[in-house]
Formats: structure tokens, sequence, C-alpha cells
């Protein structure tokens, strides 16, 4: 159909932290490497209140997943244990609007890396 | 409290020791992001799960910090290693103070 | 000239239409997109199909005059006629009506003839598109379709007779549901009702057929009215099945497609070793196959219009040749089969008065095919400003629909052709200006993203009483300018409040008369309709 209404709305919040803040917070104001965490998400939400999320990092023992484009930016926190047979974990999340997801790890030898992906939220279009 | 919580959990019934198995986990809640507003302009306020451990034999898989922005019936999926016979056990703490809980156990032959 | 079109015409014959030297040993027949069409119909190809990022230029965005060029088709032939636009309404009334799936039986049956075990594969959006379709909730053509023994079937309209309904049908079909990117939403697992792939044991080899649903079917559709199920390309996926079948012998590797011709064009890229990609949804026609690397692309159109016979050659578990031919059903020219005549005849009986009754009549072309705007729309996009009472209307950009010409009576039928759908409410509502931007800006993007996977292989809502100006090379956002309301001459004013009618929604609990009520009480009213040219869109950067 052509014209819907948009989902996921989450009002801007009043003091929500920025991205950048709240990764200075999770590295202590470390370096974050470009490559060593992945994140996999959908190209097009079928649905933006429920978007399936992916994340691992091998050695990882924390992963911060965050969405720049939400109100609130924090989404989860993933801290693995002994028995973590992978540092893999998969979730469902609510954007509010087309952005980009970020996950940053803290790996096992106290560095950090970061990704992104950016996942459309779309109202809808036409079918063939 | 939430009403209808619901845990639910998949394990496999058995592996072999020190196998890596996948886990999937799922919770009826509504997770009320405290964002909303009902139909007199009034804030809902936010009730959601905040956090969700795994644990077996009393040893952490996996401890997740959940903010709102997690979906309504909140959904995990994660792999444990299985280093002997036992049980898992499933923690959902909620806003309100409830804590639910889930275990399952698992087979090693 | 006339003397050369009658000539071509009085030669065409159905042996002429099916001759075919078998060659190989596995046949695959191919269908697709008959949105319920079971009479024959008029179908006008688009003649605005344009192409962005690596597809600019590119098959199938390439019509008119310069298909003809490219593929070597003289003007006023039959190929003509049945593959481009052009001289349409002359040419339709010279070589006729074209589908029918009683003249499709024939068709299949002829080949049969000719390799009795040929595999027959259906690409979905078969039980969608018309009155008794809807009225039936697909019995219809699941009755017709189970009677032409297809082998295996795809999906995508079909999801919006709701899943319970879909898994009424599915459970009782004689041959497989396939979709290997059709999961169960809750666990994300693949779905128990529909398997990814079926083999067949055909002239010595080990065929597999992976199926690949629509993938945007939530996003383009009432995800509501299949909540359990979630979609995507999933092409990892797609490749791990494609090693799965290989690792248990197949020698050939099929897929049953309604990916759409550009999403299946970039999937044949990334994923390795499927040796013939059976394209659907985005209703293209093609009359020879589209290589990508090894593996080739068949287009086989819509609306009951073509089949499709390749014939292939499969030795030590390898594609070692092809033949192909894309068979249009010119309906004058192809004996319907009477079995299958009669079981269309069947379907229709209980509703026959009501789909012939006669509400107005045309002076126009009613097309609906194009990137922009098609006459049926204007028309529709016409009903819903005056029915409604709206300053603006807007119209889905579906790509199935049939034409009428002009001279044509509009029966109720034709309305429910164009129209009919499990959602069809005609909604009255106020937007912003800034609001309709959004909507056209996510909607063309949708269309025009240079990545495929991005698109939904639908075509531009169409809008009724705006103007606007788009530039199809610009990213999200910057696409749309020079919005105008046509009643006033005035740009559209990114705050005010406009009243908007339309209908397709995908929101749950959408309210509002059946736009096929909207359409023919219209229609009634103005008795004889001529829809005149639409120049409300400029469009730059084609
Ligand atoms: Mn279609
Ligand atoms: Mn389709």
């Amino acid at each position: 159909g052509g014209a819907a209404l948009l989902v996921a709305s989450l009002p801007r919040g009043a003091q929500a932290a920025t991205v950048d803040e709240l990764i200075a917070e999770f590295t202590g104001g470390a370096d974050v490497a470009d490559s060593g965490v992945e994140l996999t998400a959908p190209e097009i939400a079928e649905n933006g209140n429920t978007v399936p999320i992916e994340v691992s990092a091998e050695s990882a023992e924390a992963i911060m997943v965050l969405a720049a484009g939400n109100p609130t930016p924090p989404v989860a926190t993933f801290t693995f244990g002994p028995l973590a047979a992978s540092h893999y974990a998969s979730t469902r999340i609510r954007l509010a609007g087309t952005q980009d997801v970020i996950a940053v790890a803290k790996l096992s030898d106290g560095t950090f890396a970061r990704t992104s992906k950016n996942v459309k939220v779309t109202i809808g279009g036409c079918g063939g | 409290m939430a009403e209808g919580v619901r845990p639910r959990v998949k394990v496999p019934r058995s592996a072999s020791a020190g196998d890596a198995i996948t886990i999937k986990t799922l919770i009826s809640h509504p997770m009320e992001s405290g964002q909303r507003k009902d139909s007199d302009g009034n804030t809902i306020p936010r009730s959601i799960i905040n956090r969700f451990t795994c644990e077996f034999n009393g040893e952490s898989v996996v401890d997740v910090k959940m903010e709102p922005a997690i979906s309504t019936n909140p959904y995990f999926e994660f792999e444990a290693t299985v280093p002997e016979a036992g049980e898992f056990k499933f923690t959902w703490y909620d806003d309100d103070g409830s804590v639910y809980e889930e275990t399952k156990a698992i087979e090693v032959g | 000239g006339n003397w050369a079109r009658l000539a071509a015409q009085q030669a065409l014959t159905q042996d002429q239409l099916l001759q075919f030297d078998t060659f190989g040993n596995v046949s695959l027949i191919h269908v697709t997109d008959i949105h319920a069409q079971l009479k024959p119909i008029y179908f006008r190809e688009p003649s605005v199909n344009i192409g962005v990022g690596p597809n600019r230029g590119e098959v199938p965005h390439v019509t008119g005059a310069d298909f003809r060029k490219l593929y070597g088709i003289d003007d006023g032939s039959p190929s003509h006629y049945a593959l481009s636009s052009g001289d349409f309404s002359a040419l339709a009334q010279e070589y006729g009506k074209v589908g029918g799936m009683d003249r499709v039986a024939t068709v299949i049956n002829a080949i049969r003839a000719d390799r009795p075990d040929a595999i027959l594969l259906d690409g979905g959006d078969t039980w969608h598109g018309s009155m008794t379709c809807l009225r039936t909730q697909g019995q219809d053509m699941v009755n017709v379709m189970n009677a032409l023994k297809p082998d295996a079937m795809t999906f995508h309209w079909e999801f919006t007779l709701g899943s319970e309904r879909v898994h009424e049908i599915v459970e009782g079909l004689p041959f497989a549901a396939l979709g290997q990117n059709i999961f169960d939403k809750m666990w994300d697992e693949p779905a128990e009702s529909f398997k990814p792939y079926e083999f067949f044991e055909r002239g010595g080899v080990k065929v597999a057929v992976i199926g690949q649903a629509f993938p945007y079917m939530p996003i383009a559709n009432p995800g509501w009215m299949f909540p359990e199920y979630s979609f995507g390309i999933r092409d990892e996926h797609m490749q791990e099945m494609v090693d799965e079948v290989r690792a248990q012998g197949a020698g050939l590797v099929v897929c049953l497609s309604h990916n759409g011709f550009d999403v299946d064009k970039k999937m044949a890229g990334v994923v390795s070793g499927i040796d013939v990609i059976l394209t659907g949804h985005t209703h293209d026609a093609l009359p020879e196959p589209v290589m990508v690397g090894d593996t080739i692309l068949i287009a086989s159109g819509s609306n009951g219009k073509f089949v499709s016979r390749v014939d292939l050659d499969v030795r030590d578990g390898r594609m070692m040749g092809f033949r192909h031919k894309l068979i249009p059903i010119f309906s004058d020219v192809i004996e319907p089969d009477k079995e299958v005549a009669a079981l269309i005849d069947e379907q229709r009986a209980p509703f026959k008065e009501e789909l012939e009754e006669v509400i107005g009549q045309t002076d126009s072309l009613l097309y609906r095919r194009g990137n922009f705007n098609g006459s049926w729309d204007d028309l529709i996009c016409d009903a819903l400003l005056s029915e409604r009472d709206a300053e603006i209307a807007m119209s889905p950009g579906v790509r199935w629909g049939p034409s009428l010409i002009p001279g044509d009576p509009i029966t109720r039928e034709d309305i429910f052709n164009v129209t009919s759908m499990t959602y069809g409410e005609a909604y009255r509502t106020e937007m912003t200006g800034e609001f309709i931007k959004v909507v056209l800006e996510d909607v063309a993007d949708n269309i025009f993203n240079p990545d495929p996977y991005y698109q939904q292989g639908g075509d531009m809502v169409r809008i009724g009483g705006m103007g606007y100006r788009i530039d199809v090379t610009k990213p999200q956002g910057e696409r749309i300018s020079e919005m105008t309301l046509l009643k006033s001459g005035e740009p559209i004013d990114p705050s005010r409040n406009y009243v908007v009618s339309g209908w397709a929604s995908v929101n749950e609990g959408t309210e509002g008369p059946q736009i096929w009520d909207v359409v023919e009480s219209h229609i009634r009213k103005m008795g004889t309709v001529t829809v005149g040219e639409n120049d409300n869109v400029e469009v730059v950067g084609a």
C-alpha cells in the first residue's frame, strides 16, 4: 500500500546521553578499532518495533549496542560469562526510523572495537 | 507487576560434554518504554525488564543489561558450553521488582 | 503498414506459437503472477520502467521502440503487441486478447506431450486479483491451478488472505509449497509449513527446486495479516540451501523466485551454484534469458499472458546448455482446453451476473503499468477525489491489473481486476504537506534506491490532485520537489493539513468503503469515461 503511518515512535527524551558519551563511558576513553566486532541486521526492517540484530566478537568480554537515531541511544549490553560458547548474541530492538545501529566490543585483551550497520525503516511500499 | 508474563526457552534435552549448544529465550512482556503518551497526553510510566541472565550450574553464560529499546516480548539467542550434566537457570528482572525464573535440565551422554 | 499486420496476424497459428525443438533431458515450464486472471484479457506492458544504479538502461528497464530494437522485433508484429507498449489500442483490436488459464492449459499439455515429465512451476501471486478469487478466498485459483498439476509454487499476495487461510490451502495442496526465506517470526527458524526446496528426478537428473517468496511481504503488504512470519532475502541461507542440495546430489539447481528481477540479478551474483532463476514479482516479460555468470534468469510476464519453456541439457552434474521460449498466449489463436474451460466456468458461475454487469464505457485506453501513472489509476484517483471529497488522492503503485481498450464496456469484473484485495478500504484522512512528502520520498526510495536489495518491486504511488517533480538519481529525501496542489496551483505547504483519500493501507483498522464500490459509483456517474494525458509528474534523471 502507498500510505501508511510511521512506526516505532520514541519521542526525544529530556537529556539523552549522546552516542559519543556512551561509548566513552563504556571504553573509559580508550581507542576503538574499526574491526574485531560484527553486527548483522536486515537492510530493511520488516517492522521498526522489532528489528532482529546479531552481534559477535571473538574473545569479547562485553558488547554494547546503541541505536544512534533513537531518542535515547542505549539498547543493551551483553556480558559474556565463562560458559558462553561463542561471544555471540541475537535480540530484537526498536528503531525510531532509518538509522545506524552501533556495536562496541570490549575484547579480552582490554582493547575495544566498534562497527555499525544502517537499517532502513520504511513506511511501506507497493507490490508487483 | 506486568500481567501475563510468561517465559519460554528452547534448550536441547541432551548434549555431549563440552558441546556448544544454541539457546533461545522469549518472555512475554510489554516493555513499556516510558516514552509513550496515553490518549490524554499523560506519559505512560516506564515498565521494562531491565536485566536478563543465564547461568549453568551457578556459572554465568550471559548477563544482559536491557534498555527500553528492546522490543516487546524480549528475545535472546546465544550459545552455551555444556561441560557436564546440569541445569540452566534463566532470570528476568522487572523494573517493578518482580523476578521471573525458568530452569531447564540437560543430560550429557 | 496495415497489410503487413493483417498478414502477420493471419500467419499466427497455434503450431507456430508452440513450435520448439526439444532439447536436452530436462524441461521446465514457468508461469507466474497470474493474479487470478482466469479469462483472456488485454494487458499493456509499461512504457516507463526506469532502471537505476547498475541497472540503468539494462533489461527489463528498456521499453517501447527501444525494446523492439534491442530484440529485433518488427513494428506491428505479434511480438510488438505482446512484449512492448506503443500503438497498443490498435494492435489489441487486431491481435485480440491474451491469456486465459484454459489456453495456458493447452500450452502446458502440448509441452507435456513433447516432454511428459516437464516440471511445472508457479512463481506466486496466483491467489489474488479478481472478484471470484476475493469472494472464494483463493479457492477458484486453487481449483484451476490444481487441474494444471504444478510441481511446486512460491508466494507473495497469497499471504494477504491471512495466515490461517494460507495454512488451510497449503495443507491440502497436491504439490510443494516452497520458500527458503519464509521463517517463523517468534523463534527465527524456517517455517514448518513451507519447505525450502523439493527434489525431482527427471531425465536421469536430480533436479532441486528452491523456493524464494517475496522478501518484503510485511512491508509492502499488511504484516498484521500474517504475524507469524518473517521473510527477507536471506541470501546466506539461500547459499546454504544450494550447498545442501548439491551435497545431496542435485545436478540442476532451480530457484523459483518472487524476488523481482533486479533483486534476482543481484542475488545471482552473490549466491553461487544456481543454474536457473525463474523470476517473478516485477511482471517483466523477456524473450531471451539474462545471464549472470553461469546463472540464467527467466522472466515470464504476468496475468497469464505468457508461459516460459526452458529445456536443459544436464550431464555429469552440470548444466551444459539450454533452449528457451517465452510463449505468448494469444487467446484467439490458442485453442482453449475444454476441461479447464469448463472448470473456470464452474468457478465463475455463482458470480456470473455480478461479474458481467456493465457499469460504464471507456473512450480511453485504461492501463496501469508504468513507473508513475497509468490511466486506470488516474481514474481511480479521480473517483477518490470526487466520491471521498478529498484534495489529494493516493493509489498504490501495484503492477497487476489488466487493460481495457477504447470502446470497451467497463464491467464490475473489470473494476475488481484492478482493485480487488483483502484490504481495499478507501480511507479519508488529513496529512500535513510535510508528511505527504515523507510518503513520496519513502515510496520513491523503495523503487529507485540504486541497491536492488532495497527495492520492493512496485511502482510509484499514484497521486491525484497534486503534481510534483522527481529526480530519480537523488538520495532519499531529495528526490521530490515542486509539490503543487493542482486545484489552486499553489505549492504544497509543509505545515498545512490536506484531506487525503487513498486505499490499500497496510495499517490495521483502516476504515472506509471498499475501493471497488467507490470506483463503481464514480464510473456510474460518468457513464462514459475519458481519461486525459497525465503530465502531473515531471521526471528527471531517467
Ligand atoms: Mn505480481
Ligand atoms: Mn508480487
